[in-house]
């Protein structure tokens, strides 16, 4: 069988409510998960973009990218492997302030990831990583040692390495007009 | 069109009229009701019929849109109302019928409040509908039908719903309505790519052993008579899937039959021997393929569709060609050459021979006492001059019906196919008759399907629609006990049905009905059915026990056809 690897799923769509029950439900019906999804609005004013990230065979996202584009609200479907797109994801830490001055070595830990702290108060504080999944993976690891009270990560941002020309097919269809 | 200061619910009306709709099938309820007056006030203008159950007016709906080539449209109310359309929603997507359905819902402030008769059907119909909208203000109505119109028949048709809030029924606006042309993000016809057709064309000319199968894309793209054309001038044998079924007559020289699971003998065998499979508008459905690894494996295939989702979907192909095959196939057809394949042909008919000695002789030419379906479906045939439309349910009788119905003309064929929805022919046939007023409607169904939906005997009788209904009655979920007997050692599980008298619940309808047990009776009864100009309700007791053959066993190649 061939192998499944990460694809990044870009979904230019219309604004349109319900329109991410329709997207989701693509994947529901393939018994597909989904890794991560993010989505917001993209460079182009009223157009949003869903970026969704699946393993999967390359035969099998190109079926579920026809099936999304097939949708009548979704302007363009394209799909990257990895090294096709630049991408990023951001993790927030919450901890104890005390662990900060008890603890000596999360300093360093911090120092060394080149996360930075966003807010620091008498309770506790947080630090913000972006980076791939690895970094901020360690970094969770790292300082889970020394309890975290929250963790949360953000879905994958990405922009593709080649060129995508929403405005292009929009502007196909408004001189069609 | 402008009308000033007029309700939301008379904006539907307007709506509706504006796209060219004279008739709406449904059932009123709470939300839908200040449509339901509109209806009253315009009811010269937009005939609504009242179906017994939602159910019955989604299916209506969908019998009215394959007979009349026009869109459907089915209303109903929220909650349940909404709900009991569901089936005939994902029935229309399956089997792409363009229809519209119209819910009412609760006020919007209400939303999300648990109201009464509240239900998501947007969440709930969305995987199974082409596209779907809640309408919360009055003034989106002229925008979202003409968009929802344009969505249902255009391109790859399909059903679309569209929910209004109770209070944009009622609110007042400035109505204009102006018809939907394109909208920015969806692209019904995709250009037909000429390198495409270039490649199409070398591999027709070079092939030896070609084969066409069809689907109901030829029917949907109003591509009959290019079709035609095409299996004319190439001289390729071609087969039907269920849904194609009456796109090309049944006696035309170059039909060889069906394909699939209860497909003929000939075209399941030599689909697995052609060099070249032509594939015009179908989506090689697992009941056509059998095992997808092994079917035309040795072949070339070329795919005709509209929708570029179905291309490699199923089976790989080596030439898609994406676009209308009304354009495609005469492309195509300009650049062949014309040829004969008389040998390749004379295997179809050999085959032919050994299925009619093994199989159809005993369907058609029984020597047992009991009934067959297949005799039954003869004599219809007889009757209706092979002009009728057949509408099918699903099961046993649906197979017998399209492998032994007789078609001269398209959109003939009327049948639940990808979604095999029991309790679908009965409403179905009453929407394809008021859909093709002047064709002779024939609904074939089991005592399975038929009380799924028997319901609409009602409607039937309270307009007068005149529809034969044809009742195979075996006594028997027929199809499934059929696999209980080949596959699960004849272990009857909840397959045996005790039966009404379906000629007294008929007659309860004030129906005129017969029942038939005795060979001798059966053609006599059938010629009164087709002589009457009402409708009728005709009982034919069939053999409890006989199997449709041939048969792929699910999951076996297509030349594993069994033949008994």
């Amino acid at each position: 069988m061939e192998n499944k690897i990460n694809y990044t799923i870009s979904v230019y769509t219309e604004n349109n409510v319900g329109l991410l029950h329709r997207l989701s439900a693509i994947f529901l019906k393939r018994h597909i998960n989904i890794e991560s999804f993010t989505t917001s609005e993209c460079e182009i004013k009223d157009v949003y973009r869903f970026i969704i990230v699946v393993k999967m065979t390359k035969e099998g996202v190109e079926k579920v990218a026809k099936q999304i584009e097939k949708q009548v609200e979704v302007i363009r479907v394209f799909y990257h492997t990895d090294n096709e797109t630049i991408f990023q994801e951001s993790a927030l830490y919450k901890m104890k302030s005390s662990s900060l001055f008890e603890e000596r070595h999360i300093q360093n830990v911090i120092k060394e990831s080149n996360a930075r702290i966003v807010t620091v108060n008498p309770d506790f504080f947080v630090i913000e990583k972006t980076g791939f999944r690895d970094d901020t993976e360690k970094l969770y690891k790292d300082l889970s040692e020394y309890g975290l009270l929250q963790f949360t990560r953000s879905g994958r941002i990405a922009v593709s390495k080649e060129k995508m020309g929403i405005s292009e097919i929009l502007n196909t269809f408004k001189n069609q007009k | 069109m402008k009308n000033k200061n007029i309700s939301g619910a008379e904006a539907v009306v307007h709506s509706l009229l504006n796209e060219g709709v004279n008739l709406v099938w449904g059932y009123p309820g709470g939300a839908i009701m200040p449509v339901y007056d509109e209806f009253y006030k315009f009811q010269d203008k937009l005939k609504h019929v009242l179906a017994r159950h939602e159910q019955g007016a989604v299916h209506a709906a969908q019998g009215y849109a394959r007979s009349s080539g026009k869109v459907g449209v089915a209303i109903a109310t929220s909650g349940p109302g909404a709900t009991n359309l569901v089936t005939g929603i994902a029935d229309a997507q399956i089997d792409s019928t363009p229809i519209v359905c119209i819910t009412g819902q609760v006020a919007s402030h209400l939303l999300g409040s648990d109201a009464f008769q509240e239900t998501d059907i947007i969440g709930i119909s969305m995987p199974v509908t082409k596209w779907n909208y809640q309408i919360t203000k009055a003034s989106e109505i002229p925008e979202i039908f003409a968009k929802a119109f344009y969505i249902a028949r255009s391109g790859r048709p399909g059903p679309v719903l569209i929910d209004i809030t109770k209070d944009a029924q009622f609110e007042l606006f400035d109505y204009k309505y102006s018809k939907c042309k394109g909208i920015r993000s969806y692209n019904p016809f995709p250009t037909i790519n000429n390198t495409s057709i270039d490649n199409a064309v070398e591999l027709i000319n070079k092939a030896k052993k070609p084969f066409i199968v069809w689907g109901q894309g030829v029917i949907l793209g109003n591509a009959e008579t290019e079709f035609k054309d095409f299996v004319e001038k190439s001289g390729i044998p071609a087969a039907w899937t269920i849904l194609g079924l009456s796109a090309l007559p049944t006696s035309h020289e170059l039909n060889v039959g069906m394909v699939g699971m209860h497909g003929n003998y000939g075209p399941n065998i030599l689909t697995n021997e052609c060099d070249l499979l032509i594939a015009v508008g179908m989506r090689f459905d697992d009941r056509v393929t059998g095992d997808p690894k092994t079917y035309a494996s040795q072949a070339k295939i070329i795919h005709l569709d509209i929708d570029p989702a179905e291309i490699n979907k199923n089976i790989n192909v080596d030439v898609p060609v994406i676009g209308d095959c009304k354009e495609s196939l005469k492309l195509i057809t300009k650049k062949i050459q014309k040829k004969i394949h008389d040998k390749w042909i004379s295997r179809f008919d050999d085959l032919m021979k050994i299925e009619f000695e093994k199989v159809i002789n005993s369907d058609l030419n029984p020597v047992k006492d009991g009934l067959t379906m297949g005799e039954s479906i003869i004599a219809i045939n007889e009757y209706t001059k092979g002009d009728a439309i057949i509408v099918t349910d699903v099961g046993q009788h649906q197979m017998v019906a399209c492998r032994y119905a007789n078609f001269i003309q398209s959109k003939s064929n009327i049948t639940s196919g990808g979604l095999g929805t029991m309790g679908f022919a009965l409403p179905a046939a009453m929407g394809a008759k008021m859909g093709a007023f002047k064709r002779e409607v024939v609904a074939v169904i089991g005592d399975g399907g038929y009380q799924m939906t028997i319901q609409e005997l009602g409607t039937i009788f309270q307009l007068q629609i005149p529809v034969k209904i044809v009742v195979l009655n075996n006594d028997f979920l027929g199809m499934v006990r059929q696999w209980q007997q080949l596959f699960f050692d004849k272990r009857y599980a909840s397959t045996e049905m005790v039966n009404p008298d379906f000629v007294a619940i008929a007659k309860g309808y004030y129906l005129d009905s017969e029942r038939v047990k005795d060979r001798k009776d059966l053609k006599p009864a059938v010629e009164r059915m087709i002589k009457s100009k009402k409708p009728y309700v005709l009982e034919i007791c069939v053999e409890k026990e006989n199997n449709v053959f041939p048969m792929i066993p699910s999951g076996a190649s297509v030349s594993d056809v069994r033949l008994s």
